[in-house]
């Protein structure tokens, strides 16, 4: 038969699942590994969706979402942003925020146009952007940054190709936030140069320190923005599919064809389930955000009682701590402390290249876990240090 | 700090001073002397442990009662609250809204002890005018804690 498509064939696989298959495969594992939250969905929003559905509300809804739902989205956009989105032209309702990456990048973007992705990052952004036909640009980011973007950086990776960067804060995998002040400086150099920003703020719920700052509330930023959000992180609502994007009515035209022809529409239950999150949960995610922060508080404090090199971050619900003074790579430090120490983490470099040196921990766990794996983790680099 | 202070401790009360502190992002002085405070001031009441008995082969019988009071000049429910509660093995007394007055559990050994509680102590009493007696049959969640969870992480592997 005749080969498949080349482009799909030449995607390489996420270097993550590997690693869960070895790590499924053995006993009392702790796995520091997954990137969902641990908290079931609140009753009250599970309740709503079992209500749509006692009512038959089980049809399609409109391509873009359920309306109230739109209305829903652009008043919390304003709550936590301060800025106004029409909901009937500039919002649309996606399968997770992961749909809304993949029709955003989709209706911006034209052969071989350049796409900046600042690394370490979701491992989604660089095959949509493949799969975009686009040509992917790797910003190597720092640890000694903290893992934010650095307007030189930007300035450096910037072509006359270039069409979007992908902006990923709070970030997975590092936990680095972008403040007002650092976002100001990129927003200049990408008005300067005339670019479009696609802002994936699916964690912009779980930020420690202060408020979480958007860069479409900066001036000129809103129309050149695809803001994408979504239910999974901070209404721990992974299973329900649902995310959103906004931005101007030009590209949200363009995104629902592709939607309307791919997809259709977000499923009906999670519609009405999400409008009662946007309604009344704020205070659930209040609660959780209280929780990560305790756990977050605890592995800093963990590391740096094992002297283990960790800048404090102050995002989503991982950190990354530095474990190059081992001199191994991240992939045998996360394979051999799986083994020895039946502790899974995710190597860094999983995220892209930059990442190498470091690990993902995730503290979407219990304390108990947590505090069983600081002490598993402190043993293992005790062991490593003796060598 | 207060609120999520006692948010933890409510939880685990076992929870040492050092890991407090850095859970609340303070110092173990301030969180001492915060906790102190509450403790002086009535807020904490006591550290307690929630125990499932049914798991043990200790046997205990516990029953919720309502209790419909009669009010005498210049006494409120006060006054037979406190009659209620002063015997040791009355777990709580509260005042209720609605159809009675007070509501008693009752921690015993036994249903006989429940029931010479009530016939001869609670009914005796002057300002109580009826009682009806509730036993536990089985306690699916307390303060907050479902008792009968398994703690599995059902959550499944996916990548991204």
């Amino acid at each position: 038969m005749k080969p498949l498509s080349d482009k799909v064939l030449n995607l390489k696989p996420s270097g993550i699942r590997k690693f869960f298959d070895i790590a499924s495969e053995m006993k009392d594992v702790i796995s520091l590994g997954v990137g969902e939250p641990d908290f079931d969905t609140p009753w009250h929003i599970r309740d709503e969706g079992i209500y749509a559905l006692s009512e038959g509300k089980t049809f399609y809804t409109s391509n873009t979402g359920l309306k109230e739902l739109r209305n829903e989205i652009a008043s919390r956009v304003k709550r936590t942003r301060n800025v106004s989105y029409n909901p009937d032209k500039e919002i649309i309702v996606t399968v997770g925020g992961s749909e809304a990456i993949d029709i955003g990048l989709r209706a911006l973007i034209n052969d071989n146009e350049e796409v900046i992705i600042p690394t370490p990052s979701y491992v989604s952004y660089e095959p949509c952007a493949i799969l975009a036909n686009a040509k992917p640009v790797i910003i190597n980011l720092k640890g000694e940054n903290e893992f934010r973007l650095k307007p030189q950086e930007l300035i450096n990776a910037i072509t006359p190709k270039t069409k979007v960067l992908i902006l990923p804060y709070p970030n997975n995998p590092t936990g680095a936030i972008m403040e007002r002040d650092d976002l100001e400086k990129i927003a200049k150099i990408i008005i300067d140069n005339d670019i479009y920003v696609m802002s994936d703020e699916i964690y912009s719920a779980l930020t420690y320190k202060g408020e979480h700052t958007s860069i479409v509330s900066l001036e000129g930023m809103k129309e050149r923005t695809i803001l994408i959000d979504g239910f999974s992180k901070a209404y721990a609502m992974t299973g329900w599919r649902l995310g959103y994007a906004c931005a101007s009515k030009e590209i949200i035209q363009q995104m629902l064809k592709i939607h309307q022809f791919a997809i259709m529409c977000a499923p009906t239950t999670s519609q009405y389930a999400a409008i009662d999150a946007l309604k009344n949960g704020d205070s659930d995610i209040q609660e959780m955000k209280t929780s990560y922060n305790q756990r977050r508080r605890f592995l800093i404090n963990a590391f740096k009682k094992m002297n283990l090199e960790c800048f404090e971050p102050y995002g989503a619900f991982y950190v990354f701590p530095c474990i190059k003074e081992f001199n191994m790579s991240s992939d045998e430090f996360a394979m051999k402390f799986l083994e020895e120490e039946h502790v899974a983490a995710i190597p860094g470099n999983a995220f892209g290249e930059s990442g190498e040196g470091y690990l993902r921990i995730s503290y979407a766990y219990s304390l108990e876990s947590l505090r069983e794996a600081m002490i598993r983790l402190e043993r293992f680099i005790k062991k490593l240090r003796k060598k | 700090m207060k609120e999520e202070l006692l948010s933890i401790i409510e939880k685990n009360s076992r929870i040492g001073l050092d890991e407090l502190a850095v859970l609340l992002g303070s110092d173990e002085k301030t969180v001492l002397d915060e906790l102190s405070n509450l403790e002086k001031e009535g807020v904490i009441c006591g550290y307690h442990t929630l125990i499932d008995w049914e798991k043990t082969n200790i046997e205990k019988v516990s029953a919720l009662i309502e209790v419909r009071v009669t009010l005498q000049r210049g006494e409120g429910f006060d006054k037979t609250a406190k009659r209620i509660y002063n015997y040791p093995e009355v777990k709580s007394v509260y005042l209720i809204s609605g159809g009675f007055d007070l509501l008693v559990t009752l921690e015993e050994k036994s249903l006989k002890d429940i029931a010479n509680f009530v016939s001869q102590k609670l009914s005796t009493l002057e300002s109580v005018l009826s009682t009806a007696t509730h036993f536990i049959l089985k306690r699916y969640k307390d303060h907050g804690e479902i008792l009968d969870k398994k703690k599995e992480d059902s959550r499944e592997i996916i990548t991204p």
